[in-house]
């Protein structure tokens, strides 16, 4: 059992702390808690029906359709990520207008959260999908009782979850006018990390080339396997040997949707200024 | 809208267009949750395809840290991963789904 839950709490671990940014960076907004289910919701379904056509996704596109298809749901969450940054850096003035509460779009319902959404369904899609195979090949393999299993993938996700919430209440500690300037952050490593490893798993399909295989080497300080290695992977983006693709994608990511996100708040509408009689000092 | 996610799927699938699949290929087997051979020599400095062949009824995860490969082997299927150019040295492997018995190491020499 505890060989179980070890494993299941790493592969729920990576997808508990992304579920977590996004919460805490959707703070406030209304009929979040909907959208973040239902991202979680259709990952689960879609992790069972990953799993179940494990065989095929990997015979698919002379057998690299494992890779394209993990890039690709990584990719597509890197550009909701790099899209939710874009957005707020829109309505970042409305942001500092008020020093009290939160802009109006923020917690209105005009902002995208549907891309929040496809966030977390891509993170427990991913992870949910190998957890299936896990427990599966064990209870396939008679190597454990059915209770055994049940109680170690039971410990193993609620310790998940476990992290992930104190992940989240601590980010929550943050005074709301910070807490978006934190998540933000965040949010823009988590997607440079993601993009890293899309590229990883284009080098692994021998569609992209490694351009430098290890350009730095850390194992000997940290390593992914262990747990600290693993959530900081995930939050982000550590590899201890990266390939130079990796660090051009993660490097290319993390410039490409600050930039952006400076230009657009920049070239952004000025909200309307205060009323005369308020008195201006906050 | 995310534009520059179809943009970046178009440029890979150009430049993987241009791969070529003519890489010496090793083979590895998996069967009782362990691999057959235990430790596989390639040449460094070379990319190779490795051939991970599951005998096993279950499900298998390869997986290396060391090389940053992680991929899932259905049970009674095979799948292709390619690995380096490698400089000279040991780079260990494990089966994800039973660390305990699935352990290899690649040798690049």
């Amino acid at each position: 059992m505890p060989a179980t839950a070890i494993i299941v709490f790493r592969e729920v671990l990576e997808a508990a702390l992304i579920v977590s940014i996004v919460l805490a960076a959707s703070a406030g907004a209304p009929a979040r808690n909907r959208w973040v289910a239902m991202g979680v919701g259709a990952g689960v379904i879609g992790a069972g029906l990953l799993a179940l056509f494990a065989a095929r996704i990997a015979a698919a596109v002379s057998g690299i359709g494992q890779e394209l298809f993990n890039a690709t749901i990584l990719l597509l969450a890197v550009g909701m990520l790099g899209w939710h940054i874009i957005w707020m850096s829109r309505h970042g003035r409305e942001l500092a207008a008020s020093a009290r509460a939160i802009g109006k779009a923020v917690t209105s319902g005009s902002r995208p959260l549907y891309v929040l959404a496809v966030v977390c369904g891509v993170a427990v899609l991913r992870e949910g999908s190998e957890t299936v195979l896990f427990l599966y090949g064990i209870a396939a393999g008679g190597g454990a009782g059915a209770v055994s299993l049940a109680a170690g993938g039971a410990l193993g996700l609620a310790g998940g979850v476990a992290t992930g919430a104190v992940l989240y209440f601590g980010l929550l500690r943050i005074p709301t006018q910070r807490l978006f300037v934190v998540t933000n952050w965040m949010v823009l490593l988590l997607a440079a990390g993601m993009a890293a490893q899309a590229a990883g798993f284009l080098v692994q399909a021998d569609l992209l080339p490694p351009l430098g295989e290890t350009v730095w080497d850390t194992s000997a300080v940290l390593t992914e396997d262990s747990i600290v290695g693993k959530a900081l992977h995930t939050l982000i983006g550590y590899v201890s040997r990266p390939d130079g693709v990796q660090v051009l994608f993660y490097l290319a990511t993390l410039s490409s949707i600050w930039l952006l996100a400076q230009w657009v708040g920049r070239t952004a509408q000025p909200p309307p200024k205060p009323a005369a009689q308020r008195p201006v000092a906050t | 809208m995310p534009r520059p996610v179809l943009f970046a799927l178009a440029l890979i699938l150009a430049i993987g267009a241009n791969a070529k699949a003519e890489d010496a290929t090793y083979a590895l087997v998996i069967k009782d949750h362990r691999f057959q051979p235990t430790e596989i020599e390639i040449p460094a400095g070379e990319k190779i395809a490795l051939l991970v062949k599951n005998e096993d009824a279950t499900p298998e995860e390869f997986e290396s840290t060391e090389l940053r490969r992680e991929k899932v082997v259905p049970g009674g299927d095979q799948i292709t991963v390619y690995i380096g150019p490698l400089k000279p040295g040991r780079y260990e492997f494990f089966g994800d789904f039973n660390p305990a018995t699935a352990r290899g190491h690649i040798v690049a020499k």
